[in-house]
């Protein structure tokens, strides 16, 4: 009897879910455990609980729900990276008989999680953490559509990386790659927790991405300042809105093609098993449906931030503005056409492979004027070379490598020989770190001093760039070539000697990259201790072109005082040159969203079900989800949900801000 | 300053003469031709990378905020020849590819028969494609060679410039069937079909893998391809004929069980039907085809009682425990005898072998044309020589 007591309470969870035979991960726990203690200790040693609560986790502020996104990814890619370092030295030790020092259990889990996490956790907080701190500072807005769903989005987020991060020390993650393919996938092939794990990790947080996509639409169509046309959007909200238009049309397809995974590993439906009719084909289809245009989602934001950077440091209004805003959209709609290139080799007719090959290369061609464009921006300007506008210049050098190697795999017969090679692996890489995380390290040099007042430390800065851009192409240029020699990707171990040495370099350049992650650190470490000398208070360290950079840095909670009305698509260039000046009365009481916890209630909640389902502990599952909807329900009687801020409030603002600007001033 | 260049490019040389570039030297026609295209291919890319590559440079050193001779001209953001410029120059690129895909995927379609040994050398009618079939287990391969009712693990044999006609199953999770010296690769899903046409032309062993992760033991899921002269091919077979081992369904099952770096193995007779019945999970006997299933679905299925119609299942593969809320684990029972089934899925696989005859490459005349002479559509599936745009029937 008590042993069906202890089976209702936990499930499948018993005390040999937890990895103890796994010294790594036993170290590892260690090691988190005690940071995690020492950060639990350190927040209540200095009663910082009230202040984050109040002033952080439950704020609805786009400016603070976009920070904390970026802290998110961070934190994520540290994860994730030590996953690709572990992968690293793994495959360039495992050579001549050696088995290497991860066994296939645990090397399978973390190629998996790899994957998983940078593109979830690390790729997508980054993107939408600044889309969403961007986007209503550069339309004029003063927060987004719909600041709770906002708070929401972001702690749906966090719920699904806490998901995967509980994986790593309760249980185990998914051993499948990281789209989880069936029949692999299946309850048959993986009766364990890790792919309950993936679906509910991916759910959760599928659950945030697609609010979020829904929110920024919204803002960025109904909430621009008076005056701002389509065509006289920012390139970089132009972006934005093409991404959030991604997301919104194809997460539900994930979130379905998931659900109908759940259905068959715990219910017994067969959509995708061998018996019964089922067709994993059809989940491959599916999931691409979702994934190709997931891969623009990641890359099109970026665009705009290379587009702003090149702009502002070159000094010069961006080339071609209206084609560069028709590619955006042309490549929004063409990646919807492509996605079978992801498995030419699963059979389909000639037809239908030149078909997806065709379109795909297409897609180059709006890519590829965009390119021209950033050249055309540079032609006769005045280029500053600061970190922004050196990550683009890498960028702009590195993707287009990236872009050929694409394209080269968009001709199915060359895909037959080179798919799942690990030139496939440095092709992706090459347009994810050359292009995502590039435009990230850009965005965050170009618009840290906006969201804190100072600039972060050119020295770390140059470290970092250094250090990423030498190591990704000492990380990937090996795996190019060991992908001609006819190199396939999640090799554990190997039995020809003469590869190891492409390895080994291999290493060395993720050993670089490591590295250059240390070095962002350091510098925002050196940059906070000496934010003194770094700051910045005009608000527009750039000389800027947009209006973000015509208000304060950090932005007041209201960002504007006035609504600007805007008359160029570079407004604050504009303005700048108008002789514009900052009124300095007549402020009216602003009305604003209030501070609400229930997103992150929702959000523990969301944790507690997925994981009740995924250890089958049913009535966590059942009472966490009754919770769930009673306190949705709940919210909707929650009346306190905006205030005004008092005109007098307002000018007091406003008047620190002058004094400031007169002394700048006066200094200079 | 050149000097120490080339120093460091030294040990690059070095290393890259050491390496065995399969992919880009391969010993079979087919992955020859998919390296020409690969290589067209990424001349023709690199017709406007280096220029854009060489441009940001230049522009970013020239347009430097400190050069004092440079131009700027804040405001200038247009210019409709420059436009037209950029956005046709990859359109032509792209255009040229586009064209070049569209040739080569059909000309390289993994499911065409092969029509040439290499460069210069037909397939006539005197070449006799040698048929294999391929199994992807966990985590080894298993090659059943139909015309010589013989079989063998992890290791897989050809007579060099003799076209090789793969069909290629699963019996669990998806793999991918690829020898990067012979040809692509091609998916192994099971309960499905896939098929692969190569030639291998210089003798030698060569690697082959699964490309497409299965699991455990997926890293030792590796074997050896040896292309072969006719004499040592016979001698090959011959070795084979002579193991102690037969492959029935029951030794099937056995095999099919997982297991890692399996050791070479040849097996001296086979079940003919085994293949036949694995691409349709049903060699357990007892079990309803999957192709007996359809055909039964294809004329309207057996209603209610088709629902009723499941045994519990006692064996299965893996571990398999059955979803926690689905029915027990079941499979269909069949309603034919394995030989009937086996019969019927005979008589289906002849029926596709003369639905898809040999044709020749020599003109290219483009979709629907006739050959010169040609009086019927029908008389020309007969002698063929229709061009490699014609592939429907």
């Amino acid at each position: 009897m008590p042993d069906t007591l202890t089976k209702f309470i936990f499930g499948r969870l018993t005390l040999e879910s937890l990895p103890l035979h796994e010294p790594i991960v036993v170290g590892t726990f260690v090691v988190v455990a005690l940071g995690g203690l020492a950060l639990l200790g350190a927040v209540t040693y200095f009663k910082l609980w009230g202040y984050l609560w109040r002033e952080w986790f439950t704020s609805v502020d786009h400016k603070k729900i976009g920070i904390m996104y970026m802290v998110l990814g961070l934190v994520m890619l540290l994860r994730g990276f030590s996953d690709a370092i572990m992968m690293r030295l793994q495959q360039a030790i495992a050579f001549n008989g050696s088995e290497g020092y991860l066994n296939a259990h645990h090397y399978d889990q973390i190629f998996t999680a790899h994957g998983v996490i940078m593109i979830f956790f690390v790729a997508m907080p980054f993107v939408t953490g600044l889309m969403n701190f961007v986007v209503p500072l550069q339309i004029g807005a003063r927060d987004v559509s719909f600041p709770f769903l906002n708070n929401f989005s972001f702690w749906m987020t966090v719920g699904g990386a806490i998901l995967v991060m509980a994986s790593l020390f309760v249980g185990e993650f998914a051993r499948t790659g990281w789209l989880a393919y069936p029949p692999l996938s299946g309850i048959n092939y993986s009766p364990d927790v890790g792919v309950d794990y993936y679906i509910w990790a991916l759910q959760v947080a599928g659950v945030g991405t697609t609010l979020s996509g829904i929110n920024l639409i919204c803002t960025i169509i109904k909430m621009r300042a008076p005056g701002m046309t389509m065509m006289r959007m920012p390139v970089f909200t132009w972006t934005s809105l093409c991404t959030n238009v991604l997301i919104v049309a194809s997460f539900p397809v994930l979130t379905a093609v998931l659900t109908l995974l759940a259905l068959d590993r715990y219910v017994g439906t067969n959509f995708f098993t061998n018996d019964f009719g089922g067709n994993p084909m059809m989940y491959v289809n599916l999931i691409w449906i979702w994934g190709h245009p997931e891969v623009y989602i990641l890359i099109l934001p970026l665009f705009g931030v290379f587009s702003e950077v090149t702009s502002t440091f070159s000094g010069k209004r961006l080339f071609g503005y209206t084609s560069m805003v028709y590619a955006t959209v042309v490549i929004t709609i063409l990646s919807y056409l492509v996605w079978l290139h992801h498995f030419f080799t699963m059979g389909s007719g000639a037809s239908v492979n030149s078909f997806f090959g065709i379109t795909t290369m297409i897609i180059s061609i709006p890519t590829g004027a965009k390119m021209f464009n950033w050249l055309f921006t540079m032609y006769r300007g005045r280029i500053r070379f600061e970190l922004p506008m050196m990550w683009t210049l890498a960028f702009m050098l590195t993707f287009v490598v990236g872009g050929m190697t694409g394209v080269l795999l968009a001709v199915p017969p060359a895909d037959f020989v080179l798919h799942n090679s690990l030139f496939l692996i440095a092709h992706f890489h090459n347009v994810i770190i050359g292009g995502v995380l590039f435009g990230l390290f850009a965005g965050i040099a170009y618009w840290w001093p906006k969201a804190f007042g100072f600039r972060l430390d050119p020295f770390w800065g140059k470290v970092s760039f250094w250090c990423w851009v030498l190591g990704f192409w000492l990380a990937f240029m090996p795996l190019y070539i060991l992908g001609l020699m006819g190199v396939t990707r999640r090799m554990r171990v190997f039995d020809d000697p003469s590869l190891q040495i492409w390895f080994v370099i291999a290493a060395f350049g993720a050993v670089l990259i490591a590295c250059g992650i240390a070095a962002f650190l350091v510098q925002i470490f050196v940059s906070i201790r000496k934010r003194a000398e770094l700051v910045d208070v005009t608000g527009d360290p750039w000389d800027g072109r947009t209006l973000e950079w015509s208000t304060s840095s950090p932005p007041p909670a209201y960002n504007f005082a006035f609504t600007p009305i805007i008359r160029d698509n570079d407004a604050w260039w504009d303005m700048k040159k108008a002789g514009y000046r900052r009124p300095l009365s007549g402020f009216r009481p602003i009305h604003m969203p209030s501070n609400t916890g229930t997103g992150v209630v929702l959000a523990a909640f969301s944790v507690a079900l997925g994981f009740g389902l995924i250890w089958y502990m049913w009535w966590l599952a059942a009472l966490s989800f009754v919770c769930l909807i009673a306190t949705a329900i709940g919210h909707t009687f929650n009346y306190h949900r905006d205030f005004d801020i008092p005109a007098a409030e307002i000018a007091q603002t406003e008047e620190v801000r002058t004094t400031l600007l007169a002394a700048e001033g006066a200094r200079a | 300053m050149k000097r120490s260049g080339a120093l460091l490019l030294f040990p690059l040389a070095v290393l890259l003469s050491g390496c065995d570039f399969v992919v880009l030297s391969p010993a079979g026609d087919v992955a020859a031709q998919q390296r020409d295209l690969l290589v067209v291919s990424t001349l023709l890319m690199l017709l406007i990378i280096v220029p854009v590559m060489a441009l940001t440079v230049f522009f970013a050193w020239r347009y430097r905020q400190s050069s004092t001779t440079a131009t700027y001209t804040p405001d200038w953001d247009h210019s409709t020849k420059l436009e037209l410029v950029i956005w046709a120059a990859p359109l032509l690129v792209i255009i040229c590819l586009g064209a070049l895909t569209w040739l080569g995927t059909h000309l390289l379609d993994p499911y065409r028969r092969i029509d040439r040994i290499e460069a210069g050398r037909p397939v006539t009618q005197n070449h006799r494609p040698l048929k294999v079939e391929v199994v992807a287990l966990d985590w080894k391969w298993l090659f059943i060679y139909p015309d010589y009712g013989i079989a063998s693990v992890n290791e897989l044999a050809a007579p060099v410039n003799q076209p090789i006609d793969f069909r290629i199953t699963s019996s669990t999770v998806m793999n991918s069937f690829y020898i990067p010296a012979l040809a692509g690769q091609i998916y192994a899903m099971p309960a499905m079909e896939t098929k692969l046409h190569a030639v291998i032309n210089r003798p030698g062993t060569y690697t082959g893998f699964s490309a497409n992760y299965s699991g455990a033991g997926f890293s030792g899921m590796r074997f050896a391809f040896h292309g072969l002269t006719d004499q040592a091919f016979a001698d090959w077979v011959a070795q084979a004929k002579s193991a102690q081992a037969t492959l029935s369904r029951e030794t099937y099952l056995a095999l099919e069980r997982p297991s890692e770096n399996e050791p070479v193995r040849h097996y001296a007779s086979i079940d003919p039907d085994l293949y036949g019945a694995i691409l349709n999970l049903c060699v357990e006997r007892g079990k309803m085809c999957m192709n007996e299933m359809m055909s039964i679905d294809a004329r309207g299925g057996l209603g209610l009682a088709g629902v009723r119609n499941t045994l519990p299942l006692q064996y299965d593969k893996l571990a398999r425990r059955g979803a926690v809320f689905g029915n027990d684990p079941s499979y269909v029972a069949s309603i034919c005898t394995a030989e009937e089934a086996a019969a019927a899925s005979r008589a289906a696989r002849d029926a596709d072998d003369k639905a898809w005859p040999l044709r020749d490459l020599s003109p290219l005349r483009g979709v629907g044309l006739l050959a010169p002479g040609a009086g019927s559509r029908r008389a020309d599936a007969e002698t063929p020589s229709l061009g490699l745009l014609r592939f429907e029937l």
